[in-house]
């Protein structure tokens, strides 16, 4: 029983990592890490909303009829959603400010929305929310990762203190930040090919909520896909 | 109108949504790899973008922000904005079936996508008015179309070359679009001037 939960945790930090393993949540990995403590705001505010709204899935997962699930899970989500924004507009107003949009913006963030189709609405609640906390935390560390190497490089400070004399502007920048995100990804492909794992070929549908009735994702399936693309 | 004209200018280049913003990353990255699901894609949101911002302005200046009801923006927009998909998408089918063929496919997949709610919510922090709101919902959704079609020649050639291994797939991809995004920036000098600074 034990093992069961500490797997739950550790399977989102590392080997289904959201960002470096499943490419979810792209958005808010590239726009809102031009600095560590960024990163960091972001990551917490995610992680918050994402527990919460996986344990309120589960709660009422044999509740919500199956064809409005989505709009009910949606729903929820931005009520969480606005529950975190105003506390951080009270407490933290800085990072409020550094984040912007991208904090109501969390609503429409696949790894929440996919979570709690993929898992909470099959799973008790401890378990979700156990779940909600470990790809939070894999989350929170991706982008700390990439908001530390953005700004080391591209301001050459660590939150705020100086490090290095001379950065490169570039790296907090638009291009910097989808060049970084590259990287990272190739890293964390050949650690996973080291380790007998799949390598990361394309953005991830399979978290996607709308994977079943999308055709214009390029995998995996690729019949549908095809009649998607052509259909015309 | 030459305010509108900037607004328009910026929306598309300057201020690309996907380059230079980073709003609707995974379409950008999921649906470039051909250039009609491309085409097809980009028409649906920039359709949706406008829809959704002709429907959201009015409802949160006059009926949401006067009653202090400002705090329920996300949640009321983001139900709109389903409400309004799924509106679209039996319309659609029921009158107009060869418009749905082409477009329906990608509709529940924009209910998600960042890039609308995104452009509706950010016309309030740029403190826009209605008609201005609505040419940069449409220059943004253009953005999207010339950033996708663009995006999508590039991935077209990457597909003829030799990459190193290690960077097969989604790395190569990502670096890609930063250097499409470079070229973009050169953009970003002319937006001081278009709207009058």
């Amino acid at each position: 029983m034990n093992q069961k939960y500490t797997q739950t945790f550790t399977k989102g930090i590392i080997t289904e990592n959201p960002v470096l393993r499943l490419c979810l949540g792209t958005c808010p990995s590239l726009a809102v890490t031009t600095s560590l403590a960024n990163g960091i705001g972001m990551g917490a505010a995610a992680t918050l909303v994402l527990i919460c709204s996986n344990v309120a899935v589960s709660l009422l997962r044999k509740v919500i009829p199956a064809k409005v699930r989505i709009p009910a899970y949606i729903t929820i989500i931005a009520g969480f959603v606005t529950i975190v924004q105003m506390l951080v507009q009270a407490f933290l107003p800085a990072i409020n400010e550094s984040l912007g949009i991208f904090l109501p913006l969390i609503v429409v963030n696949c790894i929440i929305l996919g979570r709690a189709e993929a898992f909470a609405s099959k799973n008790p609640v401890l378990l979700s929310a156990v779940d909600g906390l470990g790809m939070g935390v894999g989350f929170t560390l991706a982008l700390t990762l990439m908001g530390g190497i953005r700004e080391l490089l591209g301001a050459g400070t660590l939150l705020g203190m100086s490090v290095i004399q001379e950065p490169m502007l570039i790296f907090i920048m638009a291009p910097g930040g989808f060049f970084v995100f590259g990287m990272l990804i190739a890293a964390a492909n050949a650690i996973a090919q080291k380790m007998g794992k799949k390598p990361v070929k394309s953005v991830g549908c399979d978290g996607c909520p709308n994977h079943g009735n999308c055709s214009g994702c390029d995998q995996p399936a690729p019949q549908e896909n095809q009649a998607g693309g052509e259909g015309q | 109108m030459s305010y509108m004209l900037g607004v328009l200018v910026l929306s598309i280049f300057a201020e690309n949504f996907v380059l230079s913003q980073f709003l609707g990353i995974c379409p950008f990255l999921g649906v470039s790899k051909r250039l009609n699901t491309a085409v097809g894609m980009s028409v649906a949101v920039i359709f949706v973008m406008v829809l959704a911002t002709a429907v959201t302005y009015p409802l949160f200046a006059y009926v949401l922000e006067p009653n202090n009801l400002g705090y329920l923006q996300t949640i009321a927009f983001i139900l709109i904005i389903a409400a309004l998909v799924q509106l679209v998408e039996i319309v659609l089918k029921k009158y107009i079936p060869s418009l749905y063929k082409a477009l329906g496919i990608y509709l529940p997949l924009i209910t998600t996508n960042c890039a609308v709610l995104g452009v509706t919510l950010l016309h309030f922090t740029k403190g826009y008015s209605y008609g201005i709101a609505l040419v940069n919902a449409f220059g943004s959704g253009i953005g999207f179309l010339v950033a996708m079609v663009l995006f999508a020649g590039v991935r077209e050639r990457l597909e003829s070359c030799d990459i190193p291994k290690f960077l097969q797939g989604l790395p190569i991809t990502l670096i890609a679009a930063a250097i499409v995004s470079l070229s973009f920036m050169g953009f970003s000098g002319i937006a001081n001037g278009l709207i009058g600074g």
